[in-house]
């Protein structure tokens, strides 16, 4: 059962062509990145599969429905953090809430969600008495108020400290366990491994790349760089999976402080596909 | 001349009850990036306004490039790049006049052109401000910064909004610039920017600094490793890993932290062994700056 | 969960930042008071019907100018800003519907309207001695005020198409504000006083049939006289304000766009 269905989509401004042509499929309850660098498509993409721009080719189905002419009980299934946002500047934290989850015929408990984003601090504060960091927090107060089956989040961690970073993926991880698909894009390679089931990268308008964190781009075949110091002289070797030299390091008596085991990271990974594709 | 780019004693900002910095003294020697760290609402963009001249502490000095920063603010300015994290531009004028505009503010600006194409900005050099999107925005307050050939720069949160590879370029920018001979400071979320770029690391907590130090310093300092094992779930520890800390982070995620000496490494190995448990990843890394950062500042403080 | 009970909510909104905006307070409620005070107090014409003022002539037309302003800027400038801050595109991803945001917009106008109402009345009877009408025209007054209102915030938001960006939005929309109330009888009166021409060009537009409207009740009939067409012409001013309310939905209908087209 697909929450979002995609063939062939394609979508020119003023003659130039900003996606060419793109298939993809999200499942229900996955959490999905789109990477790519800017101006490769993902917030055309995503603003296409949100219903607010119009495609020119393509099919695509979200949770079902063509997300052209799909109407309220369709929005009401989906939720959208939005970013750099500056409305409703004079309304309290929680009056902006409130008037949100109005909208939604099963919304969240307006104090749940001020406290799942953690601005008790700031709920009856004016919006515009907010940080750039807190305003963020409201925004993904109002794309979940609304308890969506499929959730847009738009590079959500922009400007956060990394202890909110974290505090966030908590969130995300909570609301995937309960079932909620989730559709990313971020420009941190890091956040996506932590956070997604599935990712795929858009570069120039195509989809040059799809898979598992661990799989992307050719990632598991990747290998792995072991260095370790034995008598005095730094070994390094190149195997597909540690493990077994892991165990003969041990058992051969190495002082394993000087072990280190690393992969290609998702961002080395990331910036190759991105080169290769220029 | 001086040897300090930035020489900052016991600095002290207050907003009515508030206090925002509350005593903190660094060093930014010339030609050194120092990255300052701390969560939102920590003081460092108080701290880098009364550096800029943007603001009188209430008590303290601050000496930026042997001078008084809003006493000399005049003879100060044109020596400095100023990287403001929003605004402050005409929205309404192009990217390629604006960067102009302050060209023209200096006695030897660099070459437009250059700065344009190195920051990736070429085919936005027509257009307006608030047409550009916020990462675009932020290479042309980088470009701006830099355009009158500062000897020091100052740089919020330089990369926010940006693609990774704008983020590798303007990393590249900033290792050349140190490589010229100019003296940055800048503040940033992003621990792995701090840990390439900077010198010297100040992380901020409060008001107060919590840790200085350069990466190397901090990390080795801390001194605990970190295994990372991937293997079946739900496993228990044994007794022979009673020292040391083992957290399932996701489900079949293992984090083992602690004194990872030979021998302990070595019991891990043979506990999941012992266990039968398929082993499928081993990853053993030093603590990060990230981790470094992270175990300071681990009480929840939302700003 | 209905369209009327989304647009109440937004009204309910609409009106809160208004009250919280103390600028937009102070230049909405003063300034047209502030102008009745001005021509009140500078214009003494008199009129062939004994006891009725210039002040009380202004009084009432200055309701159709109140109602005018209010409605341009609040849609007009009120749509363009929205545009602008994210707030359409916030709405946009909500289940409400576009009747709904343009309804809470109207509640807003509606209640401003109102109080601008009571403010200008107040003023002609506590100063300048107007005398308050019976209960048959107060019945006129509603139904007149309620046209207007419908028909100047239609109106607004379909000129708000020409309007770009909400910066400018004031100074552009106050051409057609400013050009609608001169040639519609409000400041200049009686209309006959203007060529034909104009007159006839102002007789397309729903203000001059507002003012026209609310002198009718305000004023006692003997003042009918300095009308256009020497009569109140009750029923024509309901069919212009009423054609203008179904122009102003067709028009409303056919230019309200969540997002900007393509950028």
């Amino acid at each position: 059962m697909t929450a979002i269905e995609v063939r062939g989509l394609r979508k020119a401004y003023r003659g130039h062509e900003v996606v060419r042509g793109i298939d993809l499929e999200v499942g229900r309850g996955e959490v999905f990145a789109l990477l790519g660098p800017n101006g490769a498509g993902k917030t055309t993409t995503t603003e296409i599969l949100e219903g607010h721009r119009r495609r020119d080719a393509g099919e695509v189905r979200v949770l079902g429905a063509d997300p052209g002419t799909a109407g309220p009980d369709w929005r009401a299934r989906i939720g959208i953090v939005l970013q750099n946002t500056e409305d409703a500047a004079d309304l309290t934290a929680t009056e902006m809430v409130r008037h949100i989850a109005g909208f939604y015929p099963d919304s969240r408990p307006v104090a749940e969600v001020i406290g799942l984003v953690g601005l008790e601090e700031k709920k009856n504060s004016r919006i515009r008495t907010l940080s750039g960091g807190q305003r963020r927090r409201l925004d993904v107060a109002l794309g979940i108020v609304g308890r969506p089956e499929l959730l847009f989040l738009d590079e959500p961690t922009t400007g956060f400290d990394p202890e909110a970073r974290r505090h966030f993926w908590d969130l995300i991880r909570t609301l995937a366990a309960e079932g909620t698909t989730i559709l990313l894009t971020t420009h941190y390679l890091e956040e996506a491994e932590a956070l997604a089931d599935r990712l795929a990268v858009l570069a120039a308008g195509q989809i040059v790349a799809e898979g598992t964190p661990a799989t992307l781009g050719g990632r598991a075949q990747a290998g792995a760089r072991v260095t370790w110091h034995e008598n005095g002289v730094a070994r390094t070797e190149q195997v597909d999976d540690p493990t077994p030299l892991l165990r003969k390091l041990v058992a051969a008596d190495t002082d394993l402080r000087t072990l280190t085991v690393t992969r290609p990271t998702l961002e080395d990974i990331y910036l190759n596909l991105i080169g290769a594709h220029r | 001349m001086r040897d300090e780019a930035v020489e900052v004693r016991d600095i002290v900002v207050r907003y009515g009850d508030t206090t925002a910095v509350d005593g903190v003294s660094l060093t930014v020697p010339r030609g050194r990036v120092l990255a300052l760290l701390g969560h939102n609402g920590a003081g460092k963009t108080s701290l880098l306004q009364v550096c800029e001249g943007f603001r009188r502490p209430d008590s303290g000095v601050a000496t930026v490039l042997g001078l008084d920063p809003m006493g000399d603010h005049d003879a100060l300015m044109p020596r400095l790049g100023i990287m403001l994290q929003s605004g402050g531009v005409y929205p309404w004028a192009t990217a390629g006049e604006i960067l102009r505009l302050f060209a023209s503010f200096a006695a030897t600006p660099l070459d437009v052109d250059m700065l344009l194409d190195r920051l990736g900005l070429r085919k936005f050099e027509r257009t307006r401000w608030r047409r550009l999107s916020g990462g675009e925005q932020q290479r042309l307050s980088l470009a701006v910064a830099l355009v009158g050939r500062p000897e020091l720069v100052f740089l919020d949160e330089p990369t926010a909004g940006m693609d990774t590879e704008a983020r590798h370029t303007t990393w590249r920018l900033i290792e050349e610039l140190r490589a010229d001979g100019v003296s940055v400071l800048l503040t940033t979320h992003l621990l792995d920017e701090a840990e390439r770029l900077a010198d010297e690391v100040v992380i901020m907590r409060s008001g107060v600094v919590a840790a200085t130090g350069s990466p190397a310093e901090l990390t080795a300092a801390a001194g605990i490793d970190l295994l990372e094992v991937r293997a079946d779930p739900g496993l228990v520890p044994d007794g022979r890993l009673a020292d040391l800390k083992v957290t399932e982070t996701t489900p079949g995620e293992y984090a083992i932290t602690g004194a990872l000496d030979a021998a302990a490494i070595s019991d891990v190995l043979g506990w999941f062994a012992g266990a039968g448990a398929q082993v499928t990843a081993v990853n053993t890394r030093r603590r990060t700056l990230e981790d470094v950062y992270l175990a300071l500042t681990t009480e929840k403080v939302y700003r | 969960m209905s369209t009327l009970s989304f647009g109440v909510s937004r009204g309910h909104v609409e009106l809160l930042q208004f009250l919280r905006d103390r600028t937009a307070m102070i230049f909405t409620f003063a300034f047209p008071a502030m102008l009745l005070l001005l021509f009140g107090t500078i214009f003494s014409d008199s009129y062939d019907q004994p006891g009725v003022s210039a002040a009380h002539v202004f009084s009432a037309s200055m309701i159709a100018y109140g109602i005018l302003t209010t409605a341009f800027v609040t849609m007009g400038a009120g749509l363009a800003l929205d545009r602008e801050d994210g707030t359409l595109k916030r709405l946009h991803g909500t289940p409400i519907t576009a009747t709904s945001y343009v309804l809470g917009k109207l509640l807003l106008v509606a209640f401003l309207a109102v109080a601008e109402a009571i403010i200008l009345v107040a003023v002609g009877a506590l100063v300048f001695g107007m005398s308050l009408p019976d209960a048959s025209h107060w019945l006129a007054f509603v139904w007149i005020f309620l046209l207007s209102v419908i028909s100047s915030s239609l109106l607004g938001m379909a000129i708000s198409v020409i309007v770009k960006h909400g910066r400018t939005a004031g100074a552009i929309l106050n051409v057609p504000v400013v050009a609608l109330q001169f040639i519609s009888g409000v400041f200049i009166y009686p209309v006959i006083q203007l060529p034909s021409w104009l007159i006839t060009i102002a007789s397309f537009f729903p203000v001059k049939w507002s003012a026209q409207g609310f002198r009718y009740v305000f004023l006692p009939d003997g003042m009918r006289v300095n009308e256009a067409a020497g009569q109140w012409e009750l029923g024509r001013i309901a069919l212009i304000l009423g054609a203008w309310c179904v122009i102003g939905l067709v028009l409303c209908l056919m230019t309200f766009r969540w997002t900007r087209p393509d950028q």
